[in-house]
Formats: structure tokens, C-alpha cells, sequence
């Protein structure tokens, strides 16, 4: 019984002992959990992903570490500090992407990258981050829900970049700053007839969009209708994809043992589309669960957002979260053949650094938001 | 005045939290669509896509069998299955593809001008697939590859199974050849047995007996990646695959004894024509030669389109199939049948005399039908008429028997109709009848028989024609005195894998069974007395033979006299000269081998084609065609080695 009750106490002070801790580094418990159990699992299915190739593997690790610092550095930072720099990180990315459009370095057909002779790095990931901050800078201390002008101003705050990315071409990021943009605007409160009249005008936009859209990007659209059209070529990817979920049924066909993923039927296997790798070697059993922890994640998420006792804080990270999910969604959609193939990976789980940090970048403003309030009331 | 709002930061509070609310129930919405859409895809549809990826994963590879081998009467090979080799060239493992594909042309393995048809074929298939670029190697060009190897990374050398004959054209009307699957032959043979098979039987015993020497095909599953390359394992575990064993197809054990058919090729020179031997007691094709002849090898590496014209443009025909499928009158050599027809029927005795003066006419007609002999050969029985081989004792004797008479006779031993040879492509003659004579022509009603008809038909003339195989098929019944056998080259069957062979019996035909059966020996006699009487006609090949020789020489016309000219040998083009025809068995008292000789445009039979039959007795009875005698073995050995 001594024992016991002794052990009980020894865990409940180790478990206060953490709580300390991750207060202490102004992080959460619950959302770090959810976090870490999709980084884990990801990391699982990206070794079987990559085939077995350790070197890249521990590549993506030693992301997952980068990342994570930033996350925990991020969380530091008082509020108030964030509140002042956005104006800046936000003008400097704009900078950037001016210095891309002259001077980017070209891969893959599009203008993305910035070579800063030491690292290469894509300016629109800042922006990613930058977009939500400045909107929510920007209405935060004007009255809610913004007045028409408020969110005239907002909507060229997230279009102006967007329009950038968009240029180079880089639709799929334009898209995500733009739902950034906008998920602030919808938490601040924009007016549901408004938001009916944009989507109208969102949708009788559309056939003139069409005409602005890329050979490729149209191309996505109709073999989204109709995949068979063309299955070596644009229907390639969507049809090998719903092959290798397919025939995963519910238990999948083993860790490693994706024949479509293995013998390379599958393209993008360790990047957009690795929710089909998982798919075929965990089955449904293995999607559920992930999809479950990203709506765990996000749940957590919103409810942080909602303790800020102050708008700025509830607005960002009401768009983190939110933008957070467009990507599980987007990348979700597309992979099971609900969506066009867009180029947005699988968030904490797709291979490549970059979109790792960047996430929990975000997620270490959420964060660090959400725990300095606590401090301000005490 | 303008309203000032300020701000409410507990309704935005409020606003928020709604708002919140209602995007994550928008979010589990849709997550409830991507999982309805997984539940769709693996519970509902599992089936359909498990199989497709199984068609994704998995190619199926044919394993062809070993086709059947081809063994002589003493077990000599006559057709295996010998590596044949090519060049192949894995475009990832060249460095340079261009730079390699001018070496290969500067050392002479491709041709010149081929070499950007190379290049594109090389381009178009993946990188990684070993693209033959050069068929059927010589042996010095496989040679001349060994030199160059190591400045040609990525170029190998491959073989393939390839039928081979080491005999070439020794028996090749015989053996025949196989070839590359044609539109023709898909239509006569079940498509999915020959998934891998190159060659099949285009002729020959390699036609009849394909489908015992085919086999049956076997496959494995191989897995295969995106690009069609084939990976030994699927991320470290060996995937369960299906595969079948191929079963190797029956070695067939030939009558055929090849060396023999080699001597007869070769006692037939240069000359057209054809030799059957036969054994009379079973019907054992022992020799089947037809000249010229030609090197099945040629088909069985594909022939080139320069070969086959030279082949069928060589005005003697070489792949006709002269013991087969050539018809020719028989001319004299039935002469000894037509005597025994007379004997059985009663119209004559053996002893009966007639005196030939050079010509028979038939009552109340001018026409003279000569002897070969102007000036007759005077008084002659049935003896004096086969040895001399007096033409108007036999005008005489075919009229006095009439033609349906004769028809019904030499029908039943087989004229007229196919011997039922093993082998496909005989031809099966005519044996003329009126009720033939009708059939054959237009006009039927006006087609009378006419009774000259009947008196050349007594001397093996007129529209009698028949083949090699038929002569000595109808001669094997006096050797044996009756029995009578269908000729068959095929005598067992093997089975590779167990090594146990299958006899096939011989087929009986219906006995010849005489009145008298003393008229056999009066036969008999008389032919010995062609080749050993004092007025023989074939005495000269006969001679110095350490057995006795039952045989009957022809002449068969292939230009017509006028009634009154005299056939003059060297006067008439080489072409139009007679065939030379024998027929004969040995030992005559105890028959072991019977034997049809016809040499076209040779002239005499018993100049031409009677020293050839000597020469098959000879090589046959003293046994010199047996493997231990002869250098046929080594012969066969070099040929094995590539």
C-alpha cells in the first residue's frame, strides 16, 4: 500500500514537475502530445516512404530538431514583441519577394527560391507566417467585425502577397496565404452577408479565372472529372494514388510491404502523396488514425485561441490552426481523389525541411500567445 | 455625425468562440468526407483495387520448354536445341551510346548504315533492358566480340536456345525444319502454349509431330517495378509468386537411319531425284533422300530473304520434296505386279510363251505400240519378259486384262492412294480407271476409256504416275510375299524427363493374299533374274553383290516419240531426257531392305538407277551405316560443339 500511494505521488510529481516545465517554457502539454504522436507517426511512414533510405531519413530528423527549436524559440517571445515586429517581418517579406520576382533562382520551372549564397530558401514560407500576423495587426485594435474600409485593407494585406507567389507560379502557397488572410478576417467577424456575397462573386469569377490558369492547373481540374482520360499521363498520379489506398483495405499491406509505394508505381511517394504510402501499408486503420490526431491537434488549437484573453492572440492563432487544417485537407483531398492534384504536402509528415519549420513555427506563436496570457493575469 | 464604434472585446470574445465552434465542425465535416471517401475506397472497393495492384506488381514471364530432339535409328542426334548467340547492348551501363555503336561497326559485328537504326531502336526501349542489337553470330564473330569485350562496357554477349540440325541437309525432306511463328501457323495452334516459343514446325516431321515435340510452356511471376524492371524483393520481403515448370516435349526415335540417307544423297550426285528405302517387314523408312537438297539450319536461324530467293529461284527445286510429293510414271518397275496381276487372274501362265516382234498393235488399228527394243525380243515367257523387260508382252497382257482389271489389282497395293506415311505432304499419284478418267476431266459424260489406254498403262505409261514412296511401298509386298505395312519414320517416342520411350507399332495394312501363293516366287525369280539372268537388264549394277538382288529397272518418257523416230539419248537436251527408275529388294530370299530409285532426266534405270540402289544395299546390308563403323559419330559430335 506504502508503495502505492508512494509511487502515485511519485508520478503526480513528476507529471507537476513537467507541467512546471512546459509552463515554464510557455509550451502546451496536450497539443505538444498531439504533435509529437503525428511527428512520430510520420517519421514512421516516411522511412518506408523513402524505401528504406536511412540517409534521407535522418535528414527529415534532423528537420524535425531544426524545427522544433524554432517552435520552442518562437514560444518565448512575449506578445507584445511579436505585435511589433510583425509590421516589420511583414514588410520584409514583401521585400523578398520583390527580390525573388528579380532575382529568384529558377527550379523546377518556377521562381521560388532566394540564394542568399549560405541557404536557399523560399520567401513565401516567411509569408505563410507573416500574412496571418499583419491582418490580425491590423484589426486588432480596430472595432470588430471590421467595417467595410477595415477589410478592404485586410483583403490587400493577404492579396498583395498572394498575388506575388502567385506570379512565380506557386498557386497552391498564394492560395494557403490567402485562406490565412481570410480565416481572420472570418474569426474577427466579417459579416455573413458579405462573406455570401464574396463567395458569390468568388464563384461567378471562376469561368474567368479559368482562363488565367496555367495549361497544367486546368489540366488538374478535368482529370480530377475524369482520371482515366489520360492514365499515363496527367491521370497517372490520381489513379496509381486510389490504387495504392485501394488495395491497402483496413489493415493495409504491412509496414514496408506497399507494392505500389515500394516498386516506385506511386509518384511523390515521400512527399505529396506519402497519406497514400500510409494508406497501403496501414490500411484505413492507420489514415483514421492520423486524420483523428490532426482533428485532436486542431481541436487544441482553437481552444488555445479562444483562452487569449486579447483579439491579436486569438485571431493568429485562430489562423494558424485553421490554415493548419487547409493543408490536411487539401493534401488529404487530393490524395484520395476528392480534390485536383495540387502541390501541398501532408503537414509534419511529408518529406522536406521547409514546410516542417514553418508549421511549428506557427504552432510556437500559437503557443507562446496562449501561455504569456496566463502570466499577464498572474 | 458619424457613429464612432468602440470596441466590445467581450462580444469579440463571443464572435470568436461562434465562430470557432462552427470551423471545427466544418472540419470534422470534412474530415467525415475524406474518411467516407477512405472507407469507399478500402472496404467497398477493396477488391477492385487489390487487384489492380496486383496487375501493377507482377509480370508474367513464359518459360518455353525444351523442344523434342530428333534421334536416328542408332540414336544419332539429327535436331537438338544449341545456344545461339547475339549481341545485346543495356543502354545504362554504355557511357557512350553513339561512340560504342561506330565501334561495333568498325569491328565489323554491325553494319555501317544500320547504325542510327540501332541507335533510335536503342532509345526507344528503357535504359535498363538488355535490347538484342545483333542476331546468329558466326563462331569467328564471336570471337572477334571476345577481343573487343572490354572496350564495350554494357554490351553482351547472350544466348538463345535455337534448333539445329548437325547433319545440315543430310535427311532434311525427312526431318524439315522449324521456323518463327507465322500469321498462318497462330491460326492452327492454341496461342497461350506458345506465350514463349520461338519456332515451330514449318514441314517435315517437325510439322506432323509438333505438337509432341513442342511440349507445354511454363511461366513464372516476376515482380516488376514503375518502369518495368524486374526487383528481386518487395522492401526486404521475397513476395509469394505463382510459377510453372515448363515440360520438355517427347524426343522422337526415327526408322530413319541418317547415314544411309546420306549415302543415298550422295549415290544420287548431282543428279534430281529421289531414294526410299524401306524395311518390307514393319515399314521402317530406313533412307528418304530427295536431291538437290538443302541446309534446314538456314530456317532455323532465320533465313535471309537473299537465301530464299536463291532457293526458290534454283531452277532444281530444291525444296521440293522429290520422295514424297513427285509423281512420275513407274514405267517398267510395275512390270513385275502387272505379271503377278496376270498370274492371279488367271489370263496367263508363267510358262506361256509370246513372241515379240519390236511393236504391238490392237486389232483393226494401224497404231504400233513399241518396244524399247526395235528389233523385239523374239520368243519370251514371264521370265524372259521381266529379266529382258519386253514391253509388248506386257501391251499384250494389259489388254487381255482390261483396265479395271489391272486398276483393282495395283489399287490394292496401294497405287492411286496415299501410303499413310507419318509425315505430312504426300502426294498420293493416279491410278487410272475409267470411273478416274471421268472424275479428272471436264466434260465428264464424253470421257471414254480408251483401250490404247490400257495397253501403255501395262508398261507403267499413260497417266499412271507415282510417287518414290509409293514404288517402294508397293514393291515392300512381293518382298515379304504379302504382308504389307504402312511406311513410318517415327518407331518410338521418348520422354526426356524419365528417358523411357513409347514404341509406336507398325500399321499393318491389309495382307496381299494369293490364290496360288507359288506366283510370289515365279515374281521373284524373275526380278532376280533381272539383275542376275543372262538377258537381265540390271545385271551390271548387280554384279559382285555377296546376295541376291530382286529388282525391275524403268524408263519413264518424258518426251513423246513420233511413231517412227528413235529415242537418241545424247541428242536430246539433258531436260528432256527419260527419267531412270529401280525398284528392288535384298537379300531376295530373305528380304531385309526394299528400295525405289528415280533420278529424273537420268536416263536408263539400269544405268542410272540401279547402281545407286546397289550402293544402299551395300552401305545397309554390311551394316557400314551403324554408329561404331563409320565416321558418322564424330560427325555428329563436331557439330554438338559450338
Amino acid at each position: 500500500m506504502m508503495s502505492g500511494e508512494f509511487t502515485v505521488s511519485r508520478t503526480r510529481e513528476a507529471m507537476g514537475r513537467g507541467g512546471r516545465l512546459l509552463r515554464a517554457l510557455h509550451l502546451d502539454g496536450p497539443l505538444l502530445l498531439g504533435l509529437s504522436a503525428i511527428i512520430a507517426f510520420g517519421l514512421f511512414i516516411l522511412y518506408s516512404a523513402l524505401g528504406g533510405n536511412m540517409a534521407l531519413w535522418l535528414r527529415q530528423v534532423a528537420g524535425v530538431a531544426v524545427a522544433l527549436v524554432a517552435m520552442v524559440v518562437l514560444a518565448q517571445v512575449p506578445p507584445r514583441f511579436i505585435r511589433m515586429l510583425t509590421p516589420l517581418a511583414y514588410a520584409g517579406g514583401i521585400l523578398l519577394l520583390l527580390a525573388v520576382a528579380l532575382f529568384g533562382d529558377v527550379s523546377k520551372g518556377a521562381q521560388r527560391w532566394l540564394d542568399l549564397g549560405f541557404i536557399r530558401f523560399q520567401p513565401s514560407e516567411i509569408m505563410k507566417v507573416a500574412v496571418p500576423l499583419m491582418c490580425a495587426w491590423y484589426v486588432h485594435d480596430r472595432p470588430l467585425p471590421p467595417s467595410l474600409p477595415h477589410t478592404a485593407v485586410v483583403a490587400i494585406l493577404f492579396l498583395l502577397p498572394a498575388a506575388f507567389i502567385a506570379e512565380q507560379p506557386d498557386l497552391d502557397t498564394a492560395m494557403l496565404v490567402c485562406a490565412s488572410g481570410f480565416f481572420v478576417l472570418l474569426l474577427g467577424g466579417l459579416h455573413g452577408r458579405w462573406l455570401a456575397l464574396g463567395a458569390g462573386l468568388l464563384a461567378a469569377a471562376a469561368p474567368v479565372a479559368w482562363h488565367f490558369l496555367h495549361d497544367y492547373q486546368r489540366q488538374r481540374i478535368l482529370t480530377l472529372l475524369d482520371p482515366d482520360s489520360d492514365p499515363l499521363g496527367a491521370g497517372y498520379h490520381i489513379i496509381q494514388s486510389q490504387i495504392a489506398i485501394g488495395s491497402g483495405g483496413v489493415f493495409g499491406k504491412g509496414w514496408m510491404n506497399g507494392s505500389q509505394a515500394q516498386l516506385e508505381f506511386l509518384p511523390e511517394r515521400s512527399t505529396d502523396f506519402i497519406f497514400a504510402v500510409m494508406g497501403e501499408e496501414l490500411g484505413l486503420l492507420g489514415q483514421l488514425t492520423l486524420v483523428a490526431l490532426y482533428v485532436a491537434v486542431l481541436g487544441r488549437a482553437l481552444y488555445l485561441a479562444a483562452q487569449c484573453n486579447d483579439t491579436f492572440g486569438r485571431l493568429v492563432s485562430g489562423s494558424i490552426a485553421l490554415t493548419f487544417f487547409v493543408y490536411v485537407f487539401i493534401n488529404s483531398g487530393m490524395v484520395v481523389g476528392l480534390l485536383p492534384v495540387m502541390g501541398l504536402p501532408l503537414p509534419l509528415v511529408s518529406y522536406g525541411g521547409t514546410s516542417m519549420v514553418t508549421l511549428l513555427a506557427g504552432f510556437g506563436i500559437l503557443q507562446g500567445l496562449h501561455s504569456h496570457r496566463k502570466l499577464v493575469r498572474s | 455625425m458619424r457613429r464612432v464604434r468602440i470596441k466590445d472585446l467581450f462580444r469579440e470574445q463571443r464572435i470568436f468562440e461562434i465562430r470557432s465552434l462552427v470551423a471545427a465542425a466544418v472540419v470534422v465535416g470534412l474530415m467525415l468526407v475524406v474518411a467516407g471517401r477512405l472507407f469507399w475506397l478500402q472496404v467497398i472497393h477493396h477488391d477492385h483495387y487489390a487487384s489492380l495492384s496486383q496487375g501493377n506488381r507482377v509480370r508474367i514471364e513464359p518459360l518455353p520448354p525444351d523442344r523434342g530432339l530428333l534421334l536416328d535409328r542408332h540414336g544419332r542426334v539429327i535436331a537438338e536445341n544449341t545456344p545461339a548467340y547475339q549481341i545485346t547492348l543495356t543502354r545504362e551501363q554504355v557511357p557512350d551510346l553513339p561512340g560504342t555503336i561506330a565501334r561495333l561497326a568498325g569491328i565489323g559485328l554491325i553494319e555501317a548504315d544500320e547504325q542510327d537504326r540501332i541507335e533510335r531502336q536503342l532509345r526507344s526501349r528503357p535504359a535498363f533492358e538488355a535490347v538484342p542489337i545483333r542476331l546468329r553470330l558466326t563462331d569467328e564473330e564471336v570471337a572477334r566480340f571476345a577481343v573487343h569485350r572490354h572496350e564495350l562496357p554494357g554490351v553482351e554477349l547472350a544466348t538463345r536456345v535455337a534448333r539445329h540440325y548437325p547433319y545440315g541437309p543430310v535427311g532434311v525432306h525427312a526431318i524439315g525444319y522449324v521456323g518463327s511463328i507465322s500469321e498462318d501457323d497462330l491460326k492452327r495452334i492454341d496461342r497461350q502454349e506458345y506465350f514463349g516459343t520461338a519456332a515451330i514446325g514449318k514441314i517435315g516431321l517437325e510439322r506432323t509431330y509438333e505438337d509432341r515435340l513442342h511440349g507445354l510452356g511454363g511461366f513464372r511471376e516476376v515482380l516488376v517495378n514503375a518502369k518495368g524492371r524486374s526487383v528481386a524483393t518487395l522492401g526486404g520481403v521475397v513476395p509469394d509468386l505463382r510459377s510453372r515448370a515448363p515440360r520438355a516435349g517427347e524426343d522422337l526415335e526415327l526408322a530413319l537411319d541418317i547415314e544411309l540417307t546420306r549415302v543415298a544423297e550422295e549415290a544420287l550426285g548431282t543428279y534430281r531425284g529421289a531414294v526410299v528405302a524401306l524395311d518390307p517387314w514393319n515399314g521402317d523408312v530406313l533412307a528418304l533422300a530427295s536431291t538437290p537438297t538443302y541446309d534446314p539450319n538456314l530456317f532455323a536461324r532465320g533465313i535471309s530473304s537473299a537465301d530464299y530467293r536463291a532457293l526458290t529461284g534454283d531452277p532444281d527445286q530444291p525444296l521440293y520434296n522429290r520422295a514424297l510429293r513427285g509423281t512420275y510414271p513407274p514405267g517398267s518397275t510395275i512390270k513385275p505386279l502387272m505379271a503377278l496381276a496376270g498370274l492371279e487372274t488367271r489370263l496367263i501362265r508363267p510358262e506361256d510363251r509370246i513372241f515379240c516382234p519390236g511393236a504391238f498393235s490392237l486389232p483393226g488399228s494401224r497404231h504400233r505400240f513399241r518396244d524399247w527394243k526395235r528389233e523385239g525380243h523374239g520368243t519370251v515367257d514371264m521370265r524372259d519378259a521381266v529379266a529382258t523387260s519386253c514391253d509388248v508382252y506386257f501391251y499384250r497382257l494389259a489388254n487381255t486384262m482390261g483396265i479395271q482389271r489391272i486398276h483393282d489389282f495395283m489399287a490394292k497395293i496401294g497405287f492411286g492412294s496415299a501410303t499413310g506415311i507419318d509425315v505430312e505432304g504426300e502426294r498420293p499419284g493416279i491410278m487410272p480407271s475409267p470411273a478416274w478418267k471421268k472424275q479428272s476431266f471436264r466434260q465428264r459424260e464424253a470421257q471414254v476409256w480408251f483401250p490404247g489406254e490400257t495397253v501403255i498403262v501395262g508398261i507403267g505409261q499413260g497417266y499412271w504416275t507415282a510417287t518414290p514412296l509409293q514404288l517402294a511401298h508397293a514393291t515392300a509386298v512381293l518382298a515379304t510375299r504379302g504382308p504389307h505395312f504402312a511406311p513410318r519414320l517415327v518407331r518410338g517416342l521418348r520422354d526426356p524427363g524419365t528417358g523411357e520411350s513409347t514404341p509406336v507399332p507398325p500399321r499393318p495394312l491389309p495382307s496381299v493374299q494369293l490364290d496360288n501363293p507359288a506366283n510370289w516366287e515365279v515374281i521373284v525369280d524373275a526380278m532376280v533374274a533381272v539383275t542376275s539372268g543372262p538377258r537381265g537388264t540390271a545385271t551390271r549394277a548387280a554384279r559382285g553383290a555377296g546376295y541376291t538382288i530382286a529388282g525391275k529397272t524403268g524408263t519413264a518418257q518424258v518426251f513423246s516419240l513420233g511413231q517412227n523416230e528413235k529415242y537418241n539419248e545424247k541428242e536430246i537436251a539433258e531436260r528432256l531426257r527419260d527419267h531412270a527408275l529401280f525398284v528392288a529388294f535384298a537379300p531376295a530370299e530373305e528380304p531385309k531392305i526394299v528400295v525405289a530409285v528415280v533420278v529424273e532426266n537420268g536416263g536408263s534405270g539400269s544405268g542410272t538407277a540401279a547402281p545407286i540402289a546397289r550402293t544402299v544395299f551395300d552401305a545397309y546390308l554390311s551394316g557400314a551405316t551403324a554408329p561404331a563403323a563409320t565416321a558418322a559419330g564424330t560427325a555428329a559430335e563436331e557439330a554438338v560443339t559450338p
